[in-house]
């Protein structure tokens, strides 16, 4: 319909996307690149310090307790997440009305935001007020209240974990649901009647017919979960001792409070890496197994 | 797996056998129907007590041990909640406002890149789509630090137009994408009959394309809203004068500073179930639009 005008016209209508994504993307990742090699205040003028910012971050053993502690909480939740998320699926696969009204609230905690989740369970796992202590006590499963946020690790780690499990396991059953029902009937009924048990059609025939799906939910958990922040920040605010501060939440403590930002963007620099780097193993692994 | 000669338990016919395959089927019928709802109140319980105790007066909210239920329903929560610091008009303001701006950025930014991408010639074209699914790679919470250097010198930080910005970004891929898709899938014989009809490209995508796209609108603009709507750390960054402050940032802050000396557990409640809200009523009206956005979000 268009001819080489329609080349212009076209970039014409591209143009302002275009724009947008360079100023607002593409340039403040250059300008973090650039940022990293310098210290970097509002009020000095920049001073060149080459990788001196890197150095440090190798040196700062905040530095490795964050990144120890999101690597622990992502290798945590993301077998939790896929392997929930995928039992609920063939729990709620079948097109009756119960399973698809349990489709639906399932999936309203992902809907909400992850702020007013956060603070719904930072009450529900709060030590006087909460109602997991009341509800633990009045059933005898623990004999005096949990202090779950500020003292263990273990715990603010688990409380949160449970908390974002809570939200974000509806995804999963999304995403799984739909590849099981993906799945042609006859193969399932072909299946049946040669006898196979319902576990054994989940190992032979569901699992690997929605393993794209699987691979892909799990990169978005893990993604997800090395770029936790607002939960943290929520929930545990970092203590104690900043042991449960996040990576971003450790970039962000070092950027802003401190108004640190050319450590901030060396911060950011090696956890953008961190994450391209989990991504493109994923996807290298994903295509693999398409061959 | 099997020979081929054995029949299936439930091929043989008549008997107490096949009445008790039945009577299991059943069974494992109502058992996982029982699951399911156990499911589902384990999914709605939390959200159940938040409200709860959000309808509970002073005295019940702060009392100890925590009530599992309000015995008289009562406002108190939210009251406070109107009248914390700036004000909650304020912050409904001012997350509003950098919803809807999101939404006009976002549409107004990939309505024509997804016209552009489907139906024009130009050279390079994945090239610039690649380029555009950009933040997909980069995560926002990387590039929050030099964004915030770059407001600070445009002067956009503490504004709502700033942090609409921010959400734009944050939102492009995935609005590009459904773009697209929408727009190719139009057919193209409705394009040809206007474009017969004598119309230039900015009119076939008024009078053609916007009509057929609409869903794909609803959809990029649920999501815009939503995102920005919950979003916290480009909040916490950007604005750091409370008459800025989105609802999410307002709730972080009743977090710890309250007026009653420890945190006040009916008045956060009531900023939870107020921001939970239209996110909430836009899933239950607009459920379709979410599921089919979700999901094509994933196939990327």
């Amino acid at each position: 319909m268009h001819s080489t005008t329609g080349r212009y016209v076209g970039l014409l209508y591209l143009a302002p996307a275009l724009v947008f994504v360079a100023a607002f993307t593409a340039f403040p990742v250059l300008q973090m690149l650039w940022m990293s090699l310098h210290n970097w205040s509002l009020i000095e003028p920049p001073k060149w310090v080459g990788f001196a910012d890197y150095v440090k971050a190798y040196r700062d053993s905040q530095f490795w307790t964050s990144l120890r502690f999101t690597l622990t909480y992502t290798l945590y939740i993301t077998p939790i997440l896929m392997i929930g998320g995928f039992l609920i699926a063939l729990l709620v696969a079948q097109n009756t009305n119960l399973r698809r009204f349990t489709r639906a609230v399932v999936f309203v905690p992902v809907v909400i935001g992850l702020g007013a989740s956060s603070l719904l369970w930072y009450y529900l796992f709060s030590y006087d007020f909460g109602m997991v202590n009341r509800i633990g006590l009045d059933l005898g499963i623990i004999q005096k209240p949990v202090v779950w946020f500020g003292e263990s690790v273990d715990r603010s780690l688990w409380a949160v974990i449970a908390s974002i499990v809570w939200k974000v396991i509806g995804f999963g059953m999304l995403l799984f649901v739909a590849a099981i029902q993906a799945i042609p009937g006859e193969i399932n009924e072909a299946a049946v009647v040669d006898g196979a048990s319902y576990w054994q059609r989940v190992r032979r025939i569901i699992l690997p017919l929605t393993v794209r799906t699987i691979l892909l939910v799990t990169l978005f958990s893990v993604i997800g979960s090395l770029l936790a922040f607002d939960q943290f920040y929520l929930m545990t605010a970092g203590q104690p001792f900043n042991k449960t501060a996040t990576s971003v939440f450790f970039v962000y403590l070092n950027s802003f409070p401190y108004l640190k930002l050319g450590y901030g963007a060396a911060l950011s620099t090696i956890l953008a890496i961190i994450v391209l780097t989990c991504t493109l193993a994923q996807l290298m692994l994903s295509r693999r197994s398409f061959g | 797996m099997t020979a081929v000669n054995t029949l299936p338990d439930h091929a043989y016919a008549g008997g107490a056998r096949e009445a008790f395959t039945r009577l299991w089927e059943s069974r494992t019928k109502y058992l996982l129907g029982a699951i399911c709802v156990a499911l589902c109140i384990v999914m709605l319980t939390p959200l159940v007590i938040s409200i709860l105790e959000s309808l509970k007066t002073t005295e019940e909210a702060a009392a100890l041990p925590p009530l599992y239920y309000p015995h008289v329903l009562s406002l108190d929560g939210y009251r406070r909640l109107w009248n914390f610091q700036a004000g909650l008009p304020v912050y409904l303001f001012n997350s509003t406002g950098a919803a809807l701006l999101t939404i006009v950025f976002c549409l107004a930014l990939t309505i024509p890149a997804g016209y552009a991408l489907a139906r024009f010639p130009i050279r390079g074209k994945e090239g610039f789509f690649v380029f555009l699914l950009l933040s997909l790679i980069i995560p926002y919470q990387a590039l929050v630090n030099p964004i915030f250097f770059m407001f600070a010198k445009l002067q956009l930080t503490n504004s709502l137009v700033g942090l609409a910005i921010l959400h734009t970004a944050i939102q492009m891929p995935f609005s590009v994408y459904v773009m697209r898709n929408s727009f190719e899938a139009v057919p193209r014989e409705l394009e040809e009959a206007a474009v017969m009809d004598g119309c230039n490209s900015w009119q076939v995508l008024v009078r053609v394309f916007l009509p057929a796209i609409v869903p794909a609108i609803i959809t990029v603009s649920l999501f815009a809203f939503v995102t920005s709507w919950n979003e916290l750390l480009g909040a916490l960054v950007m604005m750091n004068n409370s008459s800025t402050f989105t609802l999410p940032l307002a709730l972080a802050i009743a977090r710890t500073q309250t007026s009653i000396g420890g945190t006040d557990w009916g008045m956060l409640q009531a900023g939870i179930t107020i921001s939970i809200i239209p996110s909430l009523a836009f899933y239950l009206l607009l459920q379709k639009y979410y599921v089919s956005g979700f999901l094509s979000g994933a196939v990327k």
